[in-house]
């Protein structure tokens, strides 16, 4: 397989960023070590350091947003395991949708240590208080998709997450930087997959091209509204949470496709995408921001159903949980006596 | 709910010679479980060799309020490095 244009350098700014991480940690904080020193001097927020309640916040619901989309994450992919078309394959999706939960896992925890509870963010999730991302919401249709989903929708997802292996609070950052380095083989598993398909028969080729075509606008989608319509994004760059702007990432996103989709032999449905010598990038069509908003309200093609199977789960899994308790009870009675 | 399911620290020896480092944190009933969950969410590419797993709750943690004066009393006895020291020109090994 050709190589990947872009996956190198994305791998590249997760090292640079633990580097970052551990330079800004040695260098010593003139006097008092106060929210702003902190954030003016690039250092990390820890835990217990006292932050404005807006961070505290903000970082809650961003991180907890982000848990959720890893765990409703696992339901597509997790809708082909048992079809996937040789034994590799499903090693590889199962092995992938591992990941997810785990990621899922990394992330409760960097939430938890702002003082909120796993059960409190369980709930939000299971009610719908709080929201996933809205790129879950998609039917998965055929086998080609977990190669689209892999090479599109973990690449946006990855372009989004590399910056935040630089956020200012320490236990996203870390959170982030051991997901993104997991992240890789998941985009790159995905590029191989669709490009298997993409050198096969007119009808692997198509399916390809169709998956494509369906999973293009909506992983546009995921880097949010526009700048000028986005709610949080100011504050957000202030404390250095977030460092590019949703534009500036979906550009970047779009950017280094077009040269992965010409290598695939696959056509980005977008008749409008050409190179700007003027701008250095590609022009493109933006994806439709009135469906993301309604996906996001909840009326996506698959929301009830992600929920509803979240929450079948969650209520499968209680004698399971109840077992467990039961025994580590009764375990720590024998150790009393 | 998972609200009493107890908090556990984890920490990872990533190879023969290294020290266990903190890795993370998840929930679990009891010790063999968390030892279990922290193999499968902490180790899945072999980043270990031993894993230690802590009750947080067994945790005693010094206080970021009182970072200053309980680490300052360290900060002016500049004699404990041996930078402070000048030595005649000429001395080797020391």
């Amino acid at each position: 397989m050709p190589a990947v244009a872009g996956a190198e350098r994305l791998l590249g700014e997760v090292e640079e960023a633990e580097a970052a991480l551990r330079e800004a940690a040695e260098r010593a904080l003139d006097g008092e070590a106060s929210f702003d020193a902190v954030i003016a001097a690039d250092q990390k927020i820890e835990p217990r350091d006292a932050m404005p309640d807006a961070y505290r916040a903000g970082l809650i619901r961003q991180i907890a947003q982000h848990a959720h989309s890893e765990i409703i994450g696992m339901q597509p992919e997790g809708n082909w395991i048992s079809r996937a078309p040789s034994l590799r394959r499903k090693a590889i999706l199962l092995a992938k949708v591992q990941d997810e939960a785990g990621h899922g896992l990394y992330l409760y925890a960097a939430a938890e240590t702002l003082g909120v509870s796993r059960a409190e963010l369980d709930t939000a999730l299971l009610t719908g208080k709080q929201k996933y991302s809205s790129i879950f919401n998609y039917p998965t249709l055929s086998w080609a998709d977990m190669g689209a989903i892999g090479w599109l929708v973990d690449g946006a997802a990855i372009v989004n997450q590399v910056p935040l292996c630089r956020c200012s609070y320490g236990p996203y950052a870390r959170a982030m930087i051991r997901v993104c380095k997991e992240e890789s083989f998941h985009q790159r598993q995905g590029y191989q997959s669709l490009y298997v398909l993409a050198q096969g028969t007119p009808e692997q080729r198509a399916m390809a091209q169709d998956a494509v075509d369906r999973w293009w606008y909506p992983s546009l989608a995921m880097f949010g509204p526009p700048d000028a319509d986005s709610t949080h994004s100011a504050q957000s760059m202030a404390w250095k949470v977030k460092r590019f702007s949703n534009d500036e990432l979906r550009q970047r996103f779009v950017d280094m496709c077009v040269p992965q989709a010409e290598i695939l032999g696959v056509t980005l449905p977008d008749p409008n995408l050409t190179w700007n010598e003027l701008r250095g990038h590609y022009d493109y069509t933006s994806p439709d921001f009135d469906e993301l908003m309604r996906v996001v309200k909840g009326d996506g093609p698959c929301s009830r159903q992600r929920l509803a199977h979240r929450n079948r789960a969650h209520e499968d899994g209680a004698w399971v949980r109840e077992a467990a308790a039961a025994y580590a009870a009764k375990k720590n009675r024998k150790v009393m006596a | 709910m998972t609200s009493d399911v107890p908090l556990w620290e984890v920490f990872v020896r990533p190879r023969r010679g290294l020290a266990h480092t903190h890795a993370g944190s998840l929930h679990a009933p009891d010790a063999d479980m968390a030892l279990r969950h922290a193999r499968d969410l902490y180790t899945r590419r072999q980043e270990g060799v031993s894993i230690w797993v802590v009750p947080a709750a067994e945790i005693t943690a010094s206080s970021p309020d009182e970072k200053d004066s309980f680490f300052d009393p360290a900060a002016d006895k500049i004699y404990r490095h041996p930078t402070f020291y000048e030595l005649p020109e000429g001395v080797a090994h020391l």
